[in-house]
């Protein structure tokens, strides 16, 4: 499990579960889990477009991710945010498909695209995923007090002169930057599983945004270790782990949560 | 005409089918759809297509009808989602979200046990991008009557869900009891997306299922003229993308045609743009959008 051909899985594990930790904690916050969703499957469509006319994927993934938040930013100051979302994310996969159509990839590359590949992280992909990892986590802190003050009380954040819109583009291209990094790791599908599940246990754990930034980017961690150890002992797609420890945490936060109701009432 | 209509083109069996399919699906997603834009819902409607197709990829595993996983799935993620939460608007993300998690993780592992498992190759892409071209005309009774049951569903409880819709408060005064409603039309949703998810794919399930009533609520205000619009433009959106797709076929030199998903949507997203402009243009006049009144619920719906 520890041998030399595992060392790049657990490295790069380990920069997108940190990642996941600290931009998931505040798409839980900023309620934004249709974004959280959309972005990393418009990245896909990218990923797609890129192998097409063959271009490094990252190109792709980066680019697409950028356009599907800008798009996802811009129209939902103007109508419904979810119905924009909704709209931006089927014409990007139906981008996907048409891509797909046309190249002549085969099966298992696309599958890596959607569901992971993270036994394939080659040594000089982890360099630009590092750099990149630790620009959005700068990123993220940098913008933690008014992410906070605007997703936390909104109306008080208007008041007091934030610049909301500015607050929310900037945050979705975070996101979009952290999600080109994490899809051709964990997946596209997955990218958003290791978002919501650790981060909204984390977040009904605890009540200060601190406390729970930090649990939030421990219970990633934790999640990812796991998933890679049952994944190769198992020989199960890394998906299926992230995806069920992810729920099954916060099922169980979920329930510690309200025996705390209880017993705070009684 | 002849260069609209490629050779062949209605004489062909699986054309045909396609376009009867496509009535039905596009049908019902727009009067479904209506509820879910209105009820602020696109999310929830979009990810139980992917819970949907984790029960398909399931079922396609256990070697059960697929209809049976797609709609079996689609009504167990509502029911989670019921469970941990959709009905507050505040938690509706969260619970949508972690059914999602839950479920995209399953279908990857049966999208891969399947693909180590059995020598059939294309399962994924099948499953996740659907083609209206391959509906087996034999699925098509099934399709119709459970799509019959969601618009007789829909009908009976039309009214305590519009009201429940546009205002929960007021919804409650009246006597309406807006959790069964709610839960009632999460299962209704479930089993439309899943049927739309079986037939034409996870992505133009929720293409018909959002643009077609958006674009309609943009510019009337009026709820079963909304639908109405809506029934309009969905299936116009997917008749002229499987001709689109069918025609594609002679465009490219190396005889590749384009999916059909790709058409539809594209159909429905410039359907949404031209009337979001529309909408933009007569905003000078008094607002009386249906997302902008629910103060004007009493003297409107009744």
């Amino acid at each position: 499990m520890f041998s030399s051909f595992m060392t790049n899985a657990w490295l790069s594990g380990t920069i997108v579960a940190i990642l996941a930790g600290v931009v998931g904690f505040f798409v839980v916050l900023r309620a934004a889990s249709f974004a959280a969703h959309a972005i990393p499957n418009g990245a896909f469509a990218g990923a797609a477009g890129a192998n097409l006319v063959g271009l490094n994927p990252l190109f792709g993934l980066i680019s697409f991710a950028i356009v599907a938040a800008l798009s996802i930013g811009a129209t939902s100051r103007r109508s419904r945010s979810d119905v924009a979302t909704a709209l931006s994310l089927v014409l990007m996969l139906a981008l996907g498909a048409a891509f797909l159509t046309l190249s002549t990839e085969y099966e298992p590359a696309i599958n890596a695209l959607l569901f992971g590949e993270i036994l394939g992280v080659s040594s000089s992909q982890l360099l630009p995923v590092l750099l990149l990892a630790v620009l959005c986590v700068v990123a993220i802190l940098a913008l933690y007090r008014p992410l906070v003050f605007t997703s936390v009380a909104p109306d008080l954040a208007a008041a007091k002169g934030v610049n909301a819109t500015f607050v929310e583009i900037s945050f979705l291209l975070v996101l979009a930057l952290a999600t080109a990094l994490t899809v051709p790791i964990v997946g596209a599908l997955l990218t958003f599983s290791l978002m919501i599940g650790p981060p909204a246990a984390a977040r009904l754990l605890s009540k200060h945004p601190a406390r729970a930034l930090t649990l939030s980017i421990t219970l990633a961690l934790a999640t990812v270790w796991a998933s890679i150890a049952c994944s190769f002992e198992f020989n199960l797609p890394i998906g299926f782990f992230v995806g069920t420890f992810g729920a099954v945490l916060y099922l169980c936060a979920r329930v510690s949560h309200a025996r705390r109701a209880v017993r705070s009432v009684a | 005409m002849h260069w609209l209509f490629e050779p062949g083109l209605f004489s062909n069996h699986t054309v045909r089918t396609a376009l009867l399919v496509g009535l039905i699906a596009a049908l019902v997603s727009a009067v479904v759809g209506v509820f879910t834009v209105l009820r602020g819902q696109s999310f929830a409607g979009h990810a139980l297509t992917d819970v949907a197709t984790a029960g398909g990829a399931g079922a396609f595993l256990a070697g059960v009808a697929p209809i049976i996983g797609f709609v079996g799935g689609g009504v167990l993620g509502a029911g989670a989602m019921d469970a941990i939460g959709v009905q507050r608007v505040k938690g509706r993300d969260i619970a949508t979200g972690v059914v999602l998690g839950a479920a995209t993780g399953l279908s990857a592992l049966f999208l891969y046990l399947s693909a180590t498992s059995s020598a059939s190759t294309g399962a994924t892409q099948m499953i996740l991008f659907g083609s209206i071209f391959t509906v087996q005309p034999s699925t098509l009774p099934v399709v119709a009557i459970l799509s019959g049951v969601v618009l007789l569903t829909i009908a009976f409880i039309a009214r305590p869900l519009l009201l429940s819709s546009l205002s929960i408060e007021l919804a409650a005064t009246r006597g309406v009891r807006v959790r069964v409603v709610g839960l009632v039309f999460m299962v209704t949703l479930a089993v439309s997306v899943g049927l739309s998810a079986i037939v034409i794919g996870s992505i133009l399930s929720t293409a018909l299922l959002i643009g077609p009533p958006a674009s309609a609520l943009k510019v009337v205000n009026r709820f079963w003229l909304g639908a109405a619009i809506a029934v309009v433009l969905g299936i116009g959106a997917t008749w002229a993308g499987i001709v689109f797709a069918y025609d594609s076929y002679y465009w490219i030199p190396s005889h590749r045609a384009l999916p059909v998903s790709f058409f539809v949507v594209a159909f429905v997203v410039v359907e949404f743009a031209f009337f979001s402009v529309v909408h933009r243009r007569r905003r000078g006049r008094p607002a009386t959008a249906i997302e902008d009144s629910s103060h004007h619920v009493e003297t409107q719906w009744h």
